[in-house]
């Protein structure tokens, strides 16, 4: 029973982390129809700016908001130097141009940074807490890690719901000519849109980080995690993408904890190709049939 | 046309691509003369060690270590007048990386031995090839028994106590000083694990409630500790890399999960795992001494008792000749293996050859004396390292022993008491062994 | 031969239509088999007049090559992306070590071996083609990418037949006797075991290239290509668009296990830590930069991946980067390559010579 609540609680707190990832999958594919697979690895990039800073004696919150705004940055430049070329083309070329994204970004962390394990420091306490005598795998940190993503998502509902800005992506991601001529600055929208989600992934990597040991490669599960949640809320739904996420989670953690954690990986793809073949549109889709 | 086109194309790649080959000197023909990588004023010697990647935090020290010890013996004029070459490779703990860097060790760089080769599931990829290809595969960085098998693996010898001996001591003390506790067993996914698993058992079959594995590389090991404390486990014995001794106490910190640890030689270094830990301690983990009260075993001296005279020899070596950073328990790990490499070489005679090393190994290496707590197993039968260990407590930054030297064998060989005292180091930190022929 | 008058046309401008293989048609086999033949004299040249250490790079090159064109074969001809190559690869080194045995014991000589490795894999193709058949571009590279990070957990889970994360070691074929005699007798040296397996690979990796040409030239080629360019008009041909991109995931499966195999006894081992995604990554960085469709790009692909590294390395140390620093050099050159490759000359390095070539023969 307590390693049922063990296993559970953790696999909330990773849900949590691959909803964020997921939701920032989703932002990109609304609005360019990219899958993004350099995600993980822009993310990694922004953390490691972040523990250079904390290591130097920085606090945590200075290093997270340093790790942001470089996503912010990171993520507008990649739009507008290699994927605005490849916008709109064959969609393997977008494919292949964030797979060179990733490899590259993650080559270059190593050789910037090193490629041994680093610890990243927490800022919350990573004690469990102790219910009516019986100790949980609940930590203050998990906390919040659950309470970040939930803001973001708040502030991203909040952002598309609210503002004439959200109304102009949303608009500039539904169709590209009729936003044109209701002058919409669609160029500056689609750059928008990936700075936003590349600071979402840029959160999703450093809570992941947060009280773990840190490598160039620590995002490369989390790809393949994100994308089978946000496949599992239909890639077009940010309500979805954290549903997904949390149960991606969930069902992750069950597997690892009572079946083995070397089967994950296939339970995750056994979830996904289930998904593509039964229900492509995802759960959580309002279209009723899509081309996957 | 077009098909001679392709060939031209092909055949220029090929010769393109080889042209780099033809300026190199001497590229021996056989892997098999006798004279590679020895000349009259130098000897090469290889190694593959993790780098990068999940083992490299710890692993990566062994061969500055090294490296400075034979930098110490080369401005001492070298073993038989040649100057001791130390080549080595990053594999970054992945064997296929090995079997590459192997053969550029072997091939290009043409090393008279493999001195030292880091890890069980790197090393047992290259086992084949460097016996098939008769390079000496001298003292292996590992504990698995796979280097004792001269009769399929002639040229192979192990170097630390293997792990199935020290699970046994492990075994017979928890058995002896905490017979009523519910042993859990946290275990590498590998010959680590599985040779310990079979030492421990020996002792403890009736106490264990619990063996959990985990993968190298998977940093989540959650779903273990979980099952470890759920099984009711308060002794857990570990027999991991150091990195995941620190992640299993962060993890054990999560669920407030606190059962008596024990860790193996191999994943204890407290200098190492306490600055992993450190670092959180702004996530309100306390400080490094989430150690404090840990049991491991302990076959060389550290840098935790600084007046030990093995200490203070490779203090003055790492001092004149080593690089950045402090000497750690890893470094001296390195220079014990070249001092024992330097001993093999000087028992080889001056003209050494590759069957003579390994031959001078097996009949002269039982008598080695150097920081080790006891003697090497070698003979014409036996590849196997040293012969003890004893189990300590880390407390307060250093460690107490526990037990006196404990010595054992393979299989059911009994535990006893080392007798004979510790060797004291040569005035000049130099080994004098004689030539065995 | 006739995947260099080919381009994809997603990715490429118009092509000029040379329709030359049509009027002769017969010779095309004819053709492809002298090319092998003159190819096979250059690497028996090459290999015969190259270190050791040379040949195990050309043998780790042949099973790269291997891989590769069945890849391009896949992605460059029929349109479907593939990052889950090194999964398949997994397939046939681990069945090539099961059925050799770590002392090379087992029952089977080594071509038989390497047959049923490519088979068994090929099966394994036909089932992840199966699922594959309906997915498009991100769709299908996230789920093969899935593929290729969960097949290694399989090794660790079945660790009592399969090894866990030490793996399968796999022992070295012997050179055979009548091999060593020949060379003996032709150049009057010794065959070394690392010069035997390159030209294991090699001779696998032309057998491989003539196959793939043919087919590609022949209707199954035709068929592929034009489910590549319109599903619509293909299926309007009475083309069964599922079976035919099956068939093509097939065959790529097939050329995978053999590269598996040939890895397997070079490296001497099968592990989970040989076939990470990097591998998968790797793959396809040589077909894009070879140029995607093409069996000489994948060739010129994988010897990229063999010899710019050491290269790269060495420039890396040169410039005062230190050893592990410099080892990450070369993937981050792929990773930028790649990117330029798809942003300037998305026909890959085949495209543009063949651009300059035909300018300069037009100019004429």
């Amino acid at each position: 029973m307590q390693q049922f609540l063990n296993v559970t609680l953790t696999g909330l707190g990773q849900g949590a982390i691959y909803a964020a990832f997921a939701l920032a999958l989703v932002l990109i594919w609304r609005s360019t129809r990219i899958v993004n697979f350099a995600q993980g690895a822009m993310g990694m990039f922004t953390t490691y700016l972040a523990l250079t800073l904390i290591e130097a004696g920085q606090s945590y919150w200075v290093g997270l908001v340093v790790a942001l705004l470089a996503g912010l940055v990171l993520g507008a430049l990649v739009e507008r130097l290699v994927i605005r070329p490849v916008e709109g083309g064959p969609e393997l070329n977008a494919v292949i141009v964030t797979l060179g994204l990733f490899v590259a970004l993650q080559a270059l962390a190593a050789i910037l940074f090193g490629s041994t394990f680093r610890s990243f420091p927490a800022p919350f306490d990573l004690r469990g807490f102790t219910v009516g005598g019986v100790n949980i795998a609940f930590t203050a940190n998990s906390v919040y890690v659950i309470a970040a993503v939930v803001v973001v998502m708040l502030a991203l509902v909040a952002l598309f719901r609210f503002t004439d800005l959200g109304l102009q992506m949303r608009a500039a991601a539904f169709s590209q000519e009729v936003s044109r001529l209701l002058g919409v600055r669609v160029g500056r929208m689609l750059t928008l849109g990936w700075a936003l989600a590349a600071v979402v992934g840029s959160l999703a990597g450093l809570l992941i980080a947060g009280g773990s040991l840190v490598f160039p490669a620590y995002m490369d599960a989390v790809i393949v995690y994100g994308f089978v949640a946000a496949v599992l809320g239909g890639l077009e739904s940010p309500g979805g993408a954290v549903v997904g996420g949390l149960a991606i989670g969930l069902l992750l953690s069950y597997v690892s904890g009572y079946l083995g954690s070397e089967l994950v990986a296939l339970a995750a793809l056994a979830i996904l190709v289930a998904v593509l073949l039964v229900r492509p549109q995802g759960l959580f889709a309002r279209t009723a049939a899509r081309r996957v | 046309m077009k098909a001679r086109r392709v060939c031209a194309t092909l055949a220029a790649a090929l010769l393109l691509s080889a042209c780099g080959a033809a300026g190199r000197p001497a590229e021996g023909g056989g892997g098999a003369e006798p004279q590679v990588g020895i000349t009259d004023t130098a000897v090469k010697v290889g190694a593959h060690f993790p780098l990068t990647g999940v083992a490299a935090p710890g692993y990566s020290e062994i061969p500055t270590g090294a490296q400075a010890y034979f930098d110490f013996v080369n401005a001492a004029g070298g073993v038989h007048r040649r100057q001791i070459e130390y080549v080595f490779r990053d594999d970054a703990y992945n064997p296929t990386q090995t079997s590459q860097v192997v053969n550029e060790l072997v091939l290009q760089d043409q090393v008279f031995a493999i001195m030292g080769g880091l890890g069980t599931p790197t090393h047992s990829a290259v086992l084949d090839h460097l016996n098939s290809e008769g390079v000496p595969d001298l003292f292996v960085s590992s504990g698995s028994l796979l280097w004792d098998q001269p009769a399929e693996n002639p040229m192979t010898f192990g170097w630390q106590p293997d792990y199935e001996i020290e699970a046994k001591i492990i075994g017979q003390y928890v058995a002896q000083n905490f017979p009523d506790a519910r042993v859990g067993l946290f275990l590498q996914d590998d010959d680590l694990g599985r040779d310990a698993e079979i030492g421990a058992r020996r002792y403890l079959e009736g106490q264990i409630v619990a063996a959990e594995r985990y993968t190298p590389g998977n940093t989540d090991v959650a779903p273990q500790i979980a099952a470890l404390q759920a099984a009711g486990a308060d002794l857990v014995i570990g027999f991991n890399v150091p990195s995941y001794t620190a992640l299993s106490q962060l993890q054990s910190l999560r669920l407030n999960y606190k059962p008596q640890w024990i860790y193996s030689n191999i994943g204890s270094d407290p200098a190492l795992v306490g600055s992993l830990l450190a670092r959180f301690s702004e996530g309100a983990v306390t400080d490094a001494g989430l150690l404090e009260g840990v049991l491991t075993t302990e076959y060389l001296p550290g840098v935790d008792t600084p007046d030990n005279p093995w200490t203070q020899l490779f203090q003055r070596v790492w001092d004149a000749h080593g690089g950045d950073g402090e000497l750690t328990n890893y470094r001296i790990y390195g220079m014990s293996e070249a001092y024992t490499f330097v001993q093999a070489l000087q028992a080889a005679g001056p003209n050494p050859t590759r069957e003579g090393i390994v031959e001078a190994v097996e009949r002269s290496g039982s008598t080695f004396e150097g920081p080790w707590v006891a003697p090497f197993r070698y003979s014409a039968d036996r590849h196997a390292g040293i012969s003890g260990v004893q189990v300590t407590r880390i407390a307060g930054g250093t460690t107490e022993n526990l037990t006196p030297v404990l010595v054992t064998d393979n299989g059911d060989a009994p535990i006893t008491e080392a007798t004979g005292e510790p060797a004291a180091p040569p005035a000049d930190g130099i080994p004098d062994v004689q030539p065995v022929s | 031969m006739v995947q260099q008058t080919d381009r994809p046309a997603t990715l490429a401008t118009a092509a000029p239509a040379r329709r030359w293989w049509r009027w002769r048609p017969r010779s095309t086999f004819a053709r492809h088999g002298l090319a092998v033949l003159l190819a096979l004299v250059a690497v028996v040249l090459v290999l015969e007049f190259t270190s050791p250490f040379r040949n195990s790079q050309f043998a780790t090159m042949a099973y790269y090559a291997i891989a590769a064109a069945g890849l391009t074969v896949l992605t460059g001809l029929n349109g479907q992306i593939s990052l889950g190559h090194g999964a398949l690869m997994a397939v046939g080194a681990y069945t090539t070590g099961l059925l050799l045995g770590p002392e090379g014991d087992g029952a089977l000589p080594l071509p038989v071996v390497m047959v049923v490795a490519a088979a068994v894999t090929a099966l394994v193709g036909a089932v992840v083609g199966a699922a594959a058949a309906r997915l498009h571009g991100p769709y299908l590279a996230g789920a093969t990418l899935a593929l290729a990070v969960a097949v290694p957990g399989l090794a660790i889970y079945f660790d009592h037949v399969l090894g866990g994360e030490q793996g399968l070691r796999i022992a070295s074929p012997d050179v055979p006797g009548w091999f060593d005699a020949t060379v003996w007798f032709l150049f009057a040296h010794e065959t070394p075991s690392a010069k035997y397996l390159a030209y294991l690979g090699w001779g696998t990796l032309l057998l491989v290239l003539l196959l793939l040409a043919n087919l590609m030239a022949g209707r199954v080629g035709r068929v592929w290509r034009a489910v590549r360019d319109d599903e619509v008009a293909a299926e309007l041909a009475g083309i069964r668009l599922g079976r035919v991109r099956v068939l093509a995931f097939v065959v790529s499966a097939a050329c995978a296990g053999l590269a598996g195999a040939v890895l397997g006894v070079v490296v001497r081992l099968a592990a989970p830590s040989g076939f990470t995604i990097v591998l998968s990554l790797g793959l396809l960085t040589a077909v894009v930069v070879g140029g995607l469709g093409s069996l000489v790009g994948a060739l010129l692909g994988s010897a990229l991946l063999v010899f710019l590294p050491p290269a790269v390395t060495n420039i890396g140390t040169a410039a005062g980067l230190d050893g592990t620093q410099a080892a990450q050099l070369a993937p981050f050159v792929y990773g930028v390559v790649l990117v330029l490759v798809m942003l300037l000359a998305p026909t890959g390095a085949v495209g543009v010579l063949k651009d300059v070539w035909g300018r300069r023969r037009r100019t004429r």
